[in-house]
C-alpha cells in the first residue's frame, strides 16, 4: 500500500470512528435477516429493549446477559416474546423466551456462550405485534467452542 | 435425573413482583466439540423450560405440568451455557404452586414444584 492511499484510508477510518455514536451499532445484515424472520412482517424498530451484556468478555463459555423491555406488563399491553440472536456462533439462535402479563416485569436473565467477537441482538415482540430491538457488539478474548 | 436449584421467596405480599431463579445441572453439549480421540461429541441439550403457576396446592408435579397458567417459557439452543440458568419475574396474586419443567435430548424430562405463600 502506498503511503498516500494508506493515509487517506486511515483518515477515513478515524472519521468513521468519531462520527459513529457510542450507543448505536450498525446492525449486521445476518442479524437483520433473522430479526425480520422472527418479526414475520411486523414493524421492527430500535428501542424500548435493553440488552445488558459486558462489552469485553473474558470467557466466552459463560457470559451473563440480561434483557429488559420497557413495558407495563398489563393484560392490555405486554411483551409476549423475546428472542436472542448471535452473528458468528455455529448457530445463530441463542434462545427464545415466552413471557406473559403474569410476569409483572419484562425481564429475563441467563448465561450464554460466545464463539468470537461479534454482534448480538435482542428482539422483543409485544402483544400489539410490534417488534423492538437492541443490537450490541461484544469483544471476546477467550472463545467458547475451542477447548476440548 | 438432573439436579436443580430453584430460588423463590417463601412468602410475598399481594401484587409484589418477585424474582424466580432456576438452575439445572447439565453439560449442554453443543455437538461441535471433539473428544481427545478426535470423535465428535454427540449433541445433548436441554431444549425447553417452562414455569407455570397453579393456584392452591399441587399433589403431583407430573400431572400439574399442563395445569395452571404459563408464566414463562424458554427454548434453548447450543449457545446457552452449561448448567442453564434463568432469572425472570412473577407478580404474586394468590398463594399457589410454581411448577417448573425441563425437557431435552435423550429423553430428559424433569419437573419440580415450589410453594408460594401470598399474604
Amino acid at each position: 500500500m502506498k503511503r498516500r492511499t494508506f493515509l487517506a484510508s486511515s483518515a477515513g477510518l478515524v472519521a468513521s470512528v468519531i462520527v459513529r455514536p457510542v450507543a448505536a451499532v450498525e446492525q449486521n445484515s445476518v442479524l437483520t435477516t433473522l430479526v425480520n424472520e422472527y418479526a414475520a412482517g411486523d414493524a421492527v424498530r430500535e428501542g424500548r429493549v435493553k440488552f445488558d451484556i459486558a462489552r469485553l468478555v473474558d470467557n466466552g463459555n459463560s457470559v451473563p446477559v440480561e434483557v429488559t423491555v420497557d413495558s407495563p406488563m398489563t393484560p392490555q399491553q405486554h411483551v409476549v416474546g423475546i428472542k436472542l440472536f448471535n452473528e458468528k456462533n455455529p448457530q445463530n439462535d441463542v434462545a427464545q423466551f415466552t413471557l406473559s402479563h403474569l410476569s409483572g416485569r419484562a425481564r429475563v436473565a441467563t448465561r450464554i456462550r460466545l464463539a468470537t467477537t461479534q454482534q448480538l441482538v435482542a428482539v422483543a415482540k409485544l402483544n400489539d405485534g410490534s417488534c423492538w430491538t437492541h443490537t450490541v457488539e461484544v469483544l471476546v478474548t477467550v472463545s467458547s467452542c475451542i477447548e476440548e | 435425573m438432573a439436579r436443580t436449584l430453584i430460588t423463590v421467596p417463601r412468602t410475598a405480599k399481594r401484587d409484589e413482583i418477585i424474582e424466580i431463579r432456576a438452575l439445572v445441572q447439565h453439560s449442554m453439549e453443543t455437538g461441535y466439540r471433539r473428544s481427545s480421540e478426535g470423535d465428535l461429541l454427540p449433541r445433548d441439550l436441554i431444549r425447553r423450560f417452562t414455569c407455570r403457576f397453579v393456584p392452591g396446592a399441587v399433589a403431583n408435579a407430573n400431572t400439574a405440568s399442563t395445569a395452571g397458567d404459563l408464566i414463562f417459557a424458554a427454548t434453548f439452543h447450543a449457545a446457552i451455557a452449561a448448567n442453564p440458568y434463568l432469572s425472570f419475574n412473577l407478580r404474586a396474586t394468590t398463594s399457589g404452586t410454581l411448577v417448573f419443567t425441563w425437557e431435552g435430548d435423550n429423553g430428559l424430562a424433569q419437573s419440580d414444584t415450589v410453594n408460594l405463600l401470598v399474604a
